[in-house]
Order: structure tokens, then sequence, then C-alpha cells
């Protein structure tokens, strides 16, 4: 469970926060970008990130992120990654 | 070589392995006198066995399956523990989906869940954190589990919850390190290992030289490895060259991600939050030395060990493994998971009778899925 899985930050949310929307297989989550934020906030968009539970943990390329997520699909790991996140929304609506 | 068509690329996967057995012939690696390396993360397990890299590579070569899968080694009394606060009528108890099915003494937190307990799975302590924000009128407690690559997470949403005057959130911390057990099993005299493959995502938090002890003090070679196959089998060439060589280092496979000294924003979080404990328990180690995190003082108030007494705040507690278990000897590479009586009879993936059997990172769960009936006829 120690697995990061790469998502792409698509836009940031709440700047005195620190939260950024990524985008993780085609699904859209709210993240923190604490771990990586350097400089201004908008230099991340367009980045790809390991994200970890909800936290994007390292930036990586294009090229590292499409590797890391095929070898997390032969795992089944992206799968459940996906299925988390669906249950976090599930839990937050009481229906979790 | 039938799983080699799954790679991606089997060109450089084969050569990889073809120089392993050179280097293994070279130190007089047999399958009766094998070098024993650790993988010492779950998910390399897990990728190990998927790709059946345990029997593509040189037969002088045995995998010992590290403690890296943290719901495997997580013991009984703690999963009593999160019930008992879980089964309190104020309480929202939220964990990651991976702690449901580890077995307690009485039940698991998903059978605690169908019997009424409110038991939410979230995938971020920021889903905890929100639903605190949500439910001013209910304790929301997150279940803190994991490694240094998770111990950031909380660490960060406990202060935030600090900063908000979150007074509905706290954190029944049970995080672990990695380093520490490491250095326990190399005390311990049973065991022999030749060398490890490092974890890839803790390490991107911690760095490399929190294993630097591994061969100053220990003369063992490590290798912080990726998590693709051929990461893995250059990783395991890497540790193979320095035995052939007399060397033992701290090398970075990974560094593409693996920074030398971490990631700073997190370390700064972890320092802020947590502090070592004296000693922890460990499902099949036992209580090792400095190997768990609590809560420190100043953010006490979000410390569900202090909130409802209980936990290592509480008097020691420690519950025996059930009857037959043998995930301390599996663990410790002492035995192959289907030398256990239980393996496939009283434990299975549906139902758990140790925790090695839960996780798709435990090796028990792992020779089932991948090793099966071909695995025990090898055996």
């Amino acid at each position: 469970m120690c697995l990061g899985i790469p998502g792409r930050i698509v836009a940031i949310t709440d700047e005195a926060r620190l939260m950024a929307m990524a985008e993780v297989s085609g699904v859209r989550r709210e993240v923190s970008v604490a771990c990586i934020a350097e400089g201004p906030l908008d230099r991340l968009v367009g980045e790809w990130a390991l994200i970890h539970v909800g936290f994007a943990m390292a930036k990586i390329d294009a090229d590292e992120a499409a590797k890391t997520l095929q070898a997390l699909r032969d795992l089944g790991e992206a799968e459940e990654a996906l299925e988390a996140m669906a249950a976090g929304d599930a839990a937050l609506e009481g229906r979790g | 070589m039938k799983y080699a068509t799954e790679f991606r690329d089997p060109k450089l996967a084969r050569a990889l392995l073809a120089e392993i057995a050179t280097l293994a012939e070279r130190i007089g690696a047999t399958r009766e006198k094998p070098v024993h390396i650790m993988e010492i993360c779950g998910g390399h397990t897990h990728a190990i066995f998927r790709y059946g890299l345990d029997r593509l590579v040189h037969e002088g070569i045995e995998f010992i399956h590290g403690p890296g899968c943290p719901v495997c080694v997580l013991p009984r009394a703690r999963v009593d523990e999160c019930i008992e606060i879980a089964e309190r009528p104020e309480v929202i108890f939220t964990t990651f989906g991976d702690a449901m099915r580890v077995p307690g003494t009485r039940k698991s937190l998903i059978q605690a869940k169908a019997a009424g307990a409110d038991i939410r799975m979230v995938y971020s302590p920021l889903d905890a954190l929100e639903l605190a924000r949500r439910n001013p009128g209910r304790e929301v407690v997150f279940f803190g589990l994991g490694f240094e690559t998770t111990t950031p997470s909380t660490a960060l949403a406990i202060q935030a919850a600090a900063r908000e005057g979150l007074g509905n959130f706290s954190v029944f911390c049970n995080h672990i390190t990695v380093p520490e057990p490491i250095r326990a099993l190399l005390d311990d005299p049973h065991m022999v290992l030749d060398g490890f493959v490092g974890p890839g995502h803790v390490s991107m938090v911690i760095g490399v030289h929190p294993y630097d002890f591994i061969a100053a003090d220990y003369g063992k070679p490590i290798v912080v490895a990726g998590f693709e196959p051929t990461d893995l089998l250059q990783s395991v060439l890497m540790v193979l060259r320095q035995i052939a060589e007399g060397r033992a280092e701290v090398e970075n496979q990974y560094a593409r991600v693996v920074p030398e000294h971490g990631n700073p924003v997190s370390l700064a979080a972890i320092a802020d939050v947590y502090e070592r404990r004296s000693s922890f328990e460990w499902r099949g180690l036992g209580e090792i030395d400095a190997s768990g995190l609590r809560i420190r003082a100043a953010y006490r108030a979000f410390d569900a060990e202090e909130r409802f007494g209980i936990g290592y705040a509480a008097e020691r507690r420690t519950v025996e493994e059930p009857e037959g278990c043998a995930c301390g000897a599996v663990m410790t590479g002492r035995m192959k998971p289907t030398a256990c009586p239980q393996f496939g009879r009283g434990c299975t993936p549906e139902m758990p009778l140790g925790a090695l059997m839960v996780s798709s990172e435990g090796a028990c769960a792992a020779y089932w899925q991948y090793g099966g009936a071909r695995g025990v006829a090898a055996e």
C-alpha cells in the first residue's frame, strides 16, 4: 500500500491550502500539492506527479508516468487506487 | 520463459537475466547454497510474483520476502483497539480499505461495520478531515497506518486540523518505519541475508541515507529499486555486482524518482508532528526498538490514544497469534508460505487467519494468487 500512482495536475483549486485538481487515469480528484510546491503554484499545472493517498509526493516526467501506470495496472494497484478514490467520495456522502 | 512475453521490454529482461546468471555462477551461488536477497517492500514482493521473477532468475538467487507490508505486520491487539474505538456511538471511524479485512481477536473492521459500527473506507486522511468538518457533532477518527510513504499524509492532515481548530478530528497513530525492523532482522542470528532490494516509494520520502547502517555496520549491499520488472532485475544485478566485487554500499537504481535526501516538506511535517516510541509491536516479529511513531505532545488534542485512553497510551497489551498461524516464521523467511499447515486450509484470502494472507502484498497471498498449485508442486 506504499505505492504512488501517476496523476497529472490540471488546475490549482485552493492556493492557500495548496490544493489542486489531479487527473488519475481519467478520474479527477482533489489532492494536496504541499510536498511538491516550490515557486508559483501555477507552474505545477500540466505536470505529472506520483500521488499517494491524496498527496502529490514527487514530480515525474511523462515517460516515467506512463511506465509506472502500466506497471501498476499489471499489479492491479491502479484499479485499487481508483476504487479507493471512489470509496472516499462515497464515505463523504455517508454511503461508505 | 513463460512470463517474458508480458515484459514490455523482453529483450532487456533477457539480457538482465543472463547477466544475473553469469554473476551468480561466478560467486558460486547454487540451488543448495543460494544468495539470499530480501526485497523489503510488499509492492516489490507482489511484483516479483506477478512477473514470476523468482522463477526466472538463476536458481542460485533466493528472494526472502521482507516485512514491508503494513497490514501484514499489524498486531491483532491494534485491530481490537480500532474496533473498540469504532464501536463508540459518537465515532465515525475512517480507514484505508487495506485494513478492513485484517483479523482481530474477535473480528475484523469489515465485520464490525456489518454489525453496525460507523466505519468508513476513505482514500485519504483528507477525506477524514472533510468528514470532521461536515459532521461537527461526531468524533472522526482516522486510522493512521503505514510506512514513511504514508506518514506525511497524516502529519499534514493533523497540521491542517490544528490550523483550523478542528476539535472533532483525531488520528489513531500506528505508523511504523522501515530501517528498524531491518536492523532487527540483521541482528537475528537465524537470518541469512546477503543483500537487499530497498523500497522505492518509502525512499522517495526518506531518501537513501537511512539505509547507510546496512552497508556500514553490517557489510551488506542495498539497492533502492523501482517497480517495473526490469527495475527489479536491474537492482538484483546491482546487488550481485556488489557481492562479486566485495563491496557493500547503498545504491539508488530509482534515482529518477528517489532524491538522495528524500522529500524535505514531507520530512519536516513528520518531524513536527511525530516522535519515536521506545518500541513498537510487529505481528510475527514482536517488539522492535524505536520502530513506531507517536503524536507529539504539542498535537495531543489530535491523538486518538489520548482521547480514548487506548493503545500504547494505555497499559501495554499483547495478544497471542491464532493457533497454528506461522506468519512470524514466514515473515522472517524461516518458512515458505506453502509449508504452513494452515496455508489454503484454515487460511485463504477469503477467510484469512494470518495477516500475510490478507493483502496482495503479503507473501502468503502472493503465493496463493500466483504460486498456486504450481508453487506447491515445486516445493
